[in-house]
């Protein structure tokens, strides 16, 4: 019960990442999987927020005096998840993009149709 | 505070499941929005504010209107 | 059969995610990266917001690459949907209804005023281009699904979009001139916590902000008017 109250985040970005790999691995939709990507990310995301948190620790801004340096949680994935979020999203779009030229060219996105057609 | 945290995280891997499990593809880019958006209430519990306002900003809006118009361009269910 | 090895080698990365995560405790303190950044970032960059000071500053160079991955997959976005060659029809457009309409109308410049106010102060609360941009991205997209027909111009986007690029190379070339080192900060650092301080750091900010909001603009716009034919 202890290590459930602990690690609640951990359990929460443990299980986004198993269920977006799931999702990649066993699905043939392709939008699917694409969805499957976003959410694998969110858990990445997650998981790398919760290893630089302090407990009973503040934010990283100093927005007024007195603010003690020593409780502040760790900014430096805070800067890189935020980073590579703004990123996700334009990598994203050129996903969904490739896949509206997929269905648009074999008027399917089952992946594994597409693997029996021909040119 | 740990016991809102946990319910959060029970309603994300709901919603993640759903996502997983749907036939419609319109209901699984809902369920996948609302992952985004508990995550953005969980980084701002994880006191990290401007990964929040990214992932509200992002994940919520934006990744969900390029969802649904490409739903809307392909085929809307899963065979 | 597939999905039997697929759910094989789920276990097995389960297994190994469930064992290395287990060993990292929660919320401990100890040695950390960014102690360093935490304890003299105010002083050495006079950005009160230290996330700012890490993202602009500490990996500034390391933020450069990253616009250029984003710059990178809106190109390939925008050379994947030009292989098309379009045809010059305009599909009847519903109009959204009267209430959706005036709704979009009403909050659009409001959202795009919190966008700016998030980049302009990026440096002293959370925030910064990265949000604010995303924030001016999501007005526009608003913008796209209640008011149909509205477009922005394609020129305009691109751009600010190389505005912004611009911006941000000049500004570490003339830190490289002046103090050695690229992305040096050659502006006065004033008092941290006005919002004219932190030296060049707000002004790299909202050159990110211009590059992201209009890229991602850019992206929807794509994404909205230019797949039209391909569908159908």
């Amino acid at each position: 019960m202890n290590f459930l109250s602990e690690y609640t985040y951990y359990i929460g970005a443990f299980s986004l990442i198993i269920i977006g790999l799931y999702i990649i691995l066993v699905k043939k939709n392709l939008m699917k999987v694409i969805i499957g990507f976003s959410i694998f990310d969110t858990g990445i995301y997650l998981f790398l927020i919760t290893v630089g948190y302090l407990r009973e620790g503040t934010a990283p801004v100093f927005s007024k005096s007195g603010l003690d340096a020593g409780k502040m949680v760790d900014p430096v994935p805070q800067a890189l998840v935020l980073t590579a979020i703004v990123i996700g999203v334009a990598v994203l779009a050129l996903a969904v993009i490739l896949a509206i030229k997929i269905y648009a060219h074999y008027g399917t996105i089952n992946l594994r149709k597409i693997k029996e057609q021909r040119w | 505070m740990e016991i809102i945290a946990g319910i959060l995280v029970l309603l994300m891997i709901a919603s993640a499941i759903a996502a997983a499990l749907f036939k419609d593809l319109m209901n699984a880019v809902i369920a996948s929005c609302i992952v985004s958006l508990i995550a953005a209430v969980l980084f701002y519990l994880l006191q990290a504010p401007d990964v929040a306002m990214a992932e509200a900003a992002i994940g919520a809006a934006l990744v969900t209107g390029i969802f649904v118009i490409a739903v809307k361009r392909t085929k809307r269910f899963e065979e | 059969m597939r999905k039997l090895i697929s759910i094989i080698l789920l276990g097995i990365v389960a297994t190994g995610l469930f064992m290395s995560i287990s060993q990292i405790p929660f919320g401990e303190p100890g040695e950390r990266m960014g102690d360093h950044f935490i304890r003299e970032g105010v002083k050495e960059t006079g950005a009160t917001n230290i996330v700012t000071a890490v993202v602009v500053s500490y990996r500034g160079f390391d933020t450069l690459g990253e616009v250029t991955v984003l710059f990178t997959a809106a190109m390939g976005l925008g050379a994947v949907i030009g292989l098309v060659r379009r045809k010059k029809t305009h599909p009847v457009i519903e109009p959204a209804s009267l209430i959706v309409y005036t709704g979009c109308r009403f909050l659009f410049p409001v959202i795009l005023l919190v966008g700016t106010y998030i980049v302009i102060h990026g440096h002293l609360t959370p925030g910064g281009g990265f949000q604010g941009g995303a924030v001016v991205a999501s007005a526009f997209l608003l913008m796209y699904l209640g008011c149909r027909g509205k477009r922005i111009r394609e020129n305009l986007s691109r751009g600010l979009e190389s505005l912004g690029g611009l911006l941000f190379i000049l500004l570490g070339v003339t830190g490289l001139l002046i103090g050695g080192d690229f992305l040096f900060n050659f502006l006065p650092l004033g008092e941290a916590g006005t919002l004219i301080s932190a030296g060049i750091i707000p002004l790299i900010y909202l050159a990110v902000g211009l590059k992201v909001g209009s890229e991602l603009a850019g992206i929807i716009d794509h994404l909205i008017e230019n797949t039209d034919e391909l569908s159908e």
